[in-house]
Formats: structure tokens, C-alpha cells, sequence
């Protein structure tokens, strides 16, 4: 049972130490990592997916409940309890999809896979417009159909409690709908984002520069209510976003927007 | 002396995990390198300048790069104790796929990238099937669950192999890697065999006769629907 990782400070670009002592992540807990690129967002959760050790080049080190994970965790990725989606949105396997969440469910020991093989595809498909099928060869998935496919994989057959996501606003795939979902969740997520509507959402924002944590900054009630709002404009750029992406042209009165 | 033979495809990432087992090491003991290639082959300079250890190369010209390296193994550990090395490591050219460069003794390890296909650990037989430790690379390219099928399908291979999965160009989550190689075992050079059997290697093509079709070569050859007893052939 994870209750909560700690991640003890490394060294930034210039080989400097972090200047913090700790951080503590619970289960239940959203945080997002924001910074510009190039600061290490990346390589911060990077650290956490593979349960770094002093072994990685920002020499930090990962405790699961306080203590450093067993030998096993760290050198299986499939009974690591992390689930990583990169911003990778490529498959280089040589199977259909079905074939490729059937090896995974193997690999994640879970016997007669078809049914949550079946409800991986569909979940994914509540993410993307573009339909994922069970015979769709995973090398010929969009960029968006590719991370929607494993995003629903990480929640379904990687089932983690630690859930790492990567930039997934960049994907074209409906974030909405994916944050409804891991909200929900008791698990553990992190995200790497430029994305403003996911950074004020998060209950903790963790700030990064030149390879470092430069600060933990936990969310205020001001911004609770900015990120109601923005998401409700956010809803209103995906319409528009669907609408422009399906030809249609802006005649509606409703989309005249106002900048000023 | 301690033994680590790697092997695994071209551009697996062979020479960049080698880099990060001597960077590790070479403060702690004395470190050589053997690069067996078949034309041309950088490693060994490159080894030696820039972590100024003792380095060997080979080229197995017309010889199978394997081939080669089981006739040499022998003069390379009289070579390597000679100069009273703690630590020889061999990097195999990596190629056919028929044959395994393993030892009975020391470590094998076989490199392989994430992004080698998914066939790959099926494909390469011997090579990954009697080596003990099995290094994916280039694990930031691909996604986990990628990364965790391919792990899947090396097990389907070889369900007892020792994983692990590396940025080798950055060494990261080695420290595993280190600790088996600093307690694995000396080798004892009287006692030292092949895990896998070689073919013999020593028909008409091996050894670059350059004509084309049956009439014009004898040897250990397969016809394309012959027979196991009709291997032994004698020309036309």
C-alpha cells in the first residue's frame, strides 16, 4: 500500500544542491510541475518513474512510505507501482492493439485480460474523436489516438497508484474528460504542464528552474476559483476547437470574443 | 579477473553501457576492453583516451565476427592477466544472430534498444537466451507501456534472465548493474567454455569465395529444401 513518496533533493544544471529539504507526495494528492523548458520538469518525474537512487543525473532520491523500495520495484518496470505516460506519442510495437494491451496485461499478471482489454479500448476511445479499434495496428495510431490508448492503459491495465503524466494537454485529445476521470481517483498524479487550467487545478504546483525545484506552492482559494473559471472558458475553446477542427465556420454570435 | 561479454545489435547502445560499466569501475580496478568488430571499429581508441584503460581490437574480416571471437577469447585472457587486469570487458560485434559470444563463466549481457522492434527478443535466439542479463536502452524514446511489453516478450524468451532498463547514454539505474558485476565470480581460464554451440563456419562462402550458386561451392551448406542429412555437401 503506497501512502505517499518522498523525493529528497539532487543538484540542478550547474551542480549546485537543491535548496529544498523534502518533498512529500500522498495518495489522493494532484500536484503539476510548471517551469519553463529545459528546466527539469521532465526529469523530475522522470526520477519518480524510475524510483531514482542517486543513479540518474539529478542524483536525487525517491522513498516510497519513507523507506528506499525494494530491489524489484526499482528493476521491474511492470510491477513498479507507476504508471508514466510520456510525451512520446509513438508506438514502435508490432501489434494491434488488442495484441499490445494483451502482452501488457500479461506483463501486469492480470489473468483473463479480454474484458479489461475491451474496456481499455473504450475508455480510450471517450478520450480521442478518432476511433481506436481492437485490430488498429498500435504503429499506425495517431499522436492523439497513441496517448489516448495509453493513458486508459495506465489507468486500467497498469492500474497504478502513482500516475505521471507528461504534457498531455499537447496530444489533441479531450483533457476534460481525462481530468474528470483521474480526479476521481485515490491515486497519486503528477503533471508536467505549460497548461494554466491544469497548473491551478493541481492542489500543489511544484516550480522548476535550471534542472532544480526552485519552490512547492500550494493552491489558495483565489486560485480554486480562477481554475473554476478557466475551465469553464477552456470548455468554451474546445467547442470552438471541435468546430474549426470538423470545418465549420464561426457565424454564432455566441463565439464573437472579446480580447479587450 | 572478472569477465563481462556484452553483445547484442549493431547501435543497441553496446559501447555506451560499456562506457558507463568503466567509468564506474576504473578508479577501483584495473579495467581492459576488447572490441571485436568485422570493418571498422572506433571503441577501443576512444576507450583508451578518454578513460585511459588498456584496449585490444579485431577485425574478423572474412571470418564470422563470433567465430573470430571464440578463436581469439584465449589469447586475449593470457593478455589480459599478463597485464594483471581485474576486469576484462568484451563487446561483441553483434551480427548474426546465429550464435551467442557467452562463457560459462563471468557475465552475459545482452543489449538490447526499446526501440528494436517487438520481434526483436524472439528474432535474436541464442543471444538473448543464454545471456544472463538482459540491458534495454534508449527507455526515453518509447513509452512504459511499450517498455513493458518488450520486457514481456525477452521473458517469453528467457523467463530466469536478470532485467534492467537504462538512459545508457546518461547511466541511469545501473547501480544493480555494478553490484553483480563486482560480486561476480574470477574466472578460471582452464574451465572456460561456450554456453551456446558455434556452427563451423568454415565452408567455401565463409571463407569469401565470391560465386553465386551450388555448382561452385562445397562445404557446410543448406539447400533451401534440403535435408539435415544433405548439410554435408561436396560440391557439383
Amino acid at each position: 500500500m503506497i501512502r505517499e513518496i518522498t523525493i529528497l533533493p539532487g543538484y540542478d544544471k550547474n551542480g549546485a544542491a537543491e535548496s529544498f529539504s523534502s518533498i512529500t507526495l500522498k495518495a489522493g494528492e494532484t500536484t503539476s510541475i510548471v517551469g519553463p523548458t529545459g528546466s527539469g520538469k521532465t526529469a523530475f518525474i522522470t526520477d519518480i518513474e524510475l524510483l531514482a537512487q542517486k543513479d540518474t543525473t539529478t542524483r536525487r532520491q525517491v522513498l516510497i512510505n519513507g523507506d528506499i523500495p525494494k530491489d524489484p520495484y526499482r528493476y521491474n518496470p511492470s510491477i513498479r507501482p507507476i504508471a508514466m505516460i510520456t510525451q512520446n506519442t509513438k508506438c514502435f510495437a508490432d501489434l494491434s492493439t488488442e495484441e499490445f494491451l494483451e502482452v501488457h496485461a500479461r506483463a501486469r499478471k492480470i489473468k483473463n485480460s479480454k474484458a479489461v482489454i475491451t474496456e481499455t479500448i473504450d475508455l480510450a476511445n471517450t478520450f480521442t474523436g478518432e476511433k481506436i479499434t481492437n485490430i488498429s495496428k498500435v504503429t499506425v495510431l495517431s499522436g492523439g489516438q497513441t496517448r489516448a490508448l495509453l493513458i486508459a492503459d495506465a489507468l486500467l491495465i497498469g492500474a497504478a497508484p502513482i500516475i505521471l503524466l507528461d504534457e498531455i494537454e499537447n496530444a489533441g485529445i479531450f483533457k476534460q474528460e481525462i481530468i474528470n476521470i483521474i480526479q476521481k481517483t485515490s491515486k497519486m498524479v503528477l503533471f508536467v504542464t505549460h497548461d494554466p487550467v491544469i497548473a491551478l487545478l493541481t492542489k500543489k504546483r511544484i516550480i522548476m528552474e535550471n534542472g532544480a525545484v526552485k519552490k512547492v506552492i500550494f493552491q489558495n482559494e483565489t486560485e480554486t476559483q480562477a481554475a473554476e473559471n478557466l475551465l469553464e472558458l477552456d470548455k468554451r475553446v474546445g467547442i470552438l476547437r471541435e468546430k474549426l477542427r470538423a470545418g465549420y465556420e464561426l457565424t454564432d454570435d455566441s463565439f464573437r470574443v472579446k480580447f479587450a | 579477473m572478472k569477465l563481462v561479454v556484452i553483445a547484442g545489435p549493431p547501435s543497441a547502445g553496446k559501447t555506451a553501457l560499456t562506457k558507463q560499466i568503466v567509468k564506474n569501475f576504473k578508479d577501483k580496478m584495473k579495467i581492459a576492453y576488447l572490441k571485436i568488430d568485422v570493418v571498422k571499429a572506433y571503441e577501443d581508441q576512444e576507450l583508451a583516451k578518454d578513460y585511459n584503460i588498456l584496449t585490444k581490437k579485431i577485425y574478423s574480416g572474412d571470418l564470422c565476427p563470433d567465430h573470430a571471437g571464440v578463436m581469439v577469447l584465449g589469447d586475449v585472457l593470457e593478455w589480459a592477466e599478463k597485464n594483471k587486469v581485474d576486469l576484462l570487458i568484451i563487446e561483441s560485434a553483434g551480427l548474426c544472430l546465429r550464435c551467442s559470444p557467452y562463457v560459462n563463466q563471468g557475465l552475459g549481457i545482452v543489449v538490447l534498444s526499446s526501440i528494436s522492434g517487438i520481434h526483436a527478443p524472439e528474432k535474436m535466439g541464442a543471444m538473448v537466451s543464454l545471456s544472463d542479463i538482459a540491458i534495454v536502452t534508449k527507455i526515453d524514446l518509447v513509452s512504459q507501456a511499450e517498455r513493458e511489453v518488450l520486457i514481456q516478450k525477452i521473458k517469453d524468451v528467457h523467463p530466469q534472465i536478470i532485467l534492467m532498463e537504462t538512459n545508457a547514454l546518461q547511466g541511469t539505474s545501473l547501480t544493480y548493474l555494478y553490484s553483480l558485476i563486482e560480486n561476480s565470480q574470477d574466472i578460471d581460464r582452464n574451465n572456460l567454455f561456450l554456453k551456446g554451440n558455434p556452427p563451423l563456419g568454415t565452408c567455401t562462402i565463409c571463407i569469401g569465395k565470391k560465386d553465386i550458386g551450388w555448382k561452385n561451392h562445397f562445404g557446410v551448406i543448406k539447400k533451401l529444401d534440403g535435408q539435415i542429412t544433405e548439410y554435408l555437401y561436396r560440391g557439383e
